[in-house]
């Protein structure tokens, strides 16, 4: 029941995001500016990330399989494909949810509680689409470039852990990389990733958009955007790649 | 013009408002009075929709409101202005932007006319030099005159301000209500202003409605205020000593 309600009032917010923009030219101003806000302002936080996640993949993965019998290759060609297929467009999708979601959500539910949001229905704009349309383009666009430059950092950042502690060779590293590499799965994450970024943002928009009360609840909304995030996305992951991999 | 019939707001168990019916007339500022917590606020967001009565309608113009699709609305609401108890400015945007706001998103002006017509608006309420300063950077008497600001810049048909100079001098807070009353006679606004200033509706008072745990206790104008023998209300108006000593020297004794 409770979660039915919610599913039909987020398919309803959604239906109104999507509605009529009043002003095409602002609402193109405002996504640029959400961009640099969720997007570039993560740059930081996922760089450091990926190339350390990337690091202690590569040492994992070489301590764990140090075998006579397992080629040097596998080291490489292992950071590889957890980083594309998983790591990347997922982890960090979840990093995200933590990051960009507790943003969205506080601060749509800020303005709700601080009555904006009445302000700007008042006005005659739709709020929905106001608030919500920009953030949702704005990461749908810029999280596959955030994923991707995750990719190249996390496999960079494995190369330079394996070569500086000796326990790879470049060269066998790098023919892991290159070796059996399928093109597809990075347009799979990819997919996986714009689909993340359209729930982290409609999921958080949801629970900052009906907060009501005051800043305790808009800490609440803030928490529960994440939580809820997070689970649409494991849910989702699971999903996309039984229909994308098998 | 706006007509409220029958009007009744819950909100769970709570009765906010009962029964409340009022015309409120174009070009005249009509006030509405009451204590604390009396459902004020509640009635102005009944009128403008942002609360759904359980009972009653709207009618702008003669046409009920709550019966309007979201479009229909949107387009009503575009001739509404309103100032909030709490301002409620946009605190991503500055002072200029906040009251460019609505200009931007339905005028057709080119910036510059935008601008002019900004910085025209806020210097009516007295607000000048602030246009880079953030809602957050201001007072909270300043933050209100930056609302009334915004409220006004379209020009609207029908102008709401909640409690507008709660938190302002009494200077400024006459300049306020000239203002809100200038505007409502040269343009013919439909004007609904909500307060506790006596001041204000001493001043002000055309069509005054006195609202009593959410009923329409009293309705009329500042003559027959002074004179009502009401108890809530006289209660609630001669509250001050000013207020009595006013009533003392009009009815000449005690
Ligand atoms: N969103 C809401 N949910 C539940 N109750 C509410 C809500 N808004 C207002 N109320 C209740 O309605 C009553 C009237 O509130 P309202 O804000 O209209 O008072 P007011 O007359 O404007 O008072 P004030 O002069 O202090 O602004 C109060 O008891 C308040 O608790
Ligand atoms: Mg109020």
């Amino acid at each position: 029941m409770n979660v039915l309600f919610h599913i039909g009032r987020y398919l309803l917010l959604l239906k109104e995001t999507f509605g009529r923009p009043e002003r095409l030219s602002i609402y193109w101003a405002r996504t640029l500016e959400e961009m640099d806000l969720l997007g570039v302002k993560s740059l930081g936080i996922v760089a450091l990330l990926s190339a350390f996640m990337g690091a202690v993949i590569t040492i994992q993965t070489k301590t764990n399989i140090d075998s006579p019998l397992i080629q040097a290759w596998v080291v490489g060609f292992a950071t590889r494909q957890s980083t594309i297929l998983e790591f990347s467009p997922t982890i960090i999708s979840l990093i995200l949810a933590g990051k960009v979601g507790s943003n969205i959500a506080a601060e749509i539910g800020s303005m709700r509680v601080k009555e904006q949001i009445d302000a700007l229905d008042i006005m005659g704009v739709n709020s929905a689409g106001y608030l919500i349309l920009p953030k949702i383009a704005a990461t749908m666009m810029i999280n596959p470039f955030l994923i991707m430059i995750s990719m190249f950092l996390s496999i960079f950042g494995g190369w330079i852990a394996g070569v500086q502690t000796g326990i790879v060779d470049s060269a066998d590293f790098i023919q892991g990389i290159q070796l059996g590499f399928k093109p597809y799965h990075v347009v799979y994450a990819l997919i996986k990733t714009v689909v993340f970024a359209f729930i982290i943002t409609t999921v958080s928009a949801y629970h900052g958009f009906y907060t009501s009360g005051g800043t305790r609840e808009v800490g609440i909304s803030s928490t529960r955007a994440v939580v809820f995030s997070n689970v649409v996305i494991l849910f989702t992951n699971l999903v996309l790649t039984q229909l994308l991999l098998i | 013009m706006i007509e409220v019939i029958g009007v009744s707001k819950r909100f769970g168990d709570v009765q906010v408002l009962t029964d409340i019916s009022a015309i409120f007339q174009k070009g005249k500022v009509n006030q509405i009075i009451g204590k604390s917590g009396s459902g004020k606020s509640v009635l102005a967001k009944c009128i403008v929709g942002l609360h759904v009565p359980e009972e009653g309608r709207v009618l702008y113009e003669g046409g009920s409101f709550h019966e309007l699709d979201g479009e229909e609305k949107r387009a009503i609401r575009q001739r509404i202005g309103m100032l909030f108890q709490g301002s409620a400015l946009f605190d991503s945007l500055t002072v200029l932007e906040n009251v460019m706001f609505p200009l931007r998103m339905f005028g057709s002006m080119a910036k510059s006319e935008m601008e002019d017509r900004a910085h025209s608006c806020l210097k009516r309420v007295n607000i000048v030099d602030k246009d880079s300063l953030f809602p957050a950077e201001l007072s909270g008497g300043m933050q209100k005159r930056v609302g009334i600001a915004r409220a006004i810049a379209m020009n609207p048909a029908y102008l709401f301000c909640d409690e507008p100079n709660s938190g302002l001098d009494p200077q400024t807070s006459i300049l306020i209500d000239d203002l809100i009353k200038e505007i409502t006679e040269e343009f013919g606004t439909t004007t609904i202003v909500i307060t506790h200033d006596m001041n204000s509706v001493m001043e002000t008072g055309e069509h005054i409605i006195f609202i009593h745990k959410g009923r329409k206790w009293w309705e009329g104008d500042r003559d027959q205020l002074l004179v009502s023998d009401n108890t809530e209300l006289n209660e609630f108006v001669f509250a001050g000593s000013l207020m009595r000593q006013v009533k003392r020297s009009m009815t000449g004794g005690a």
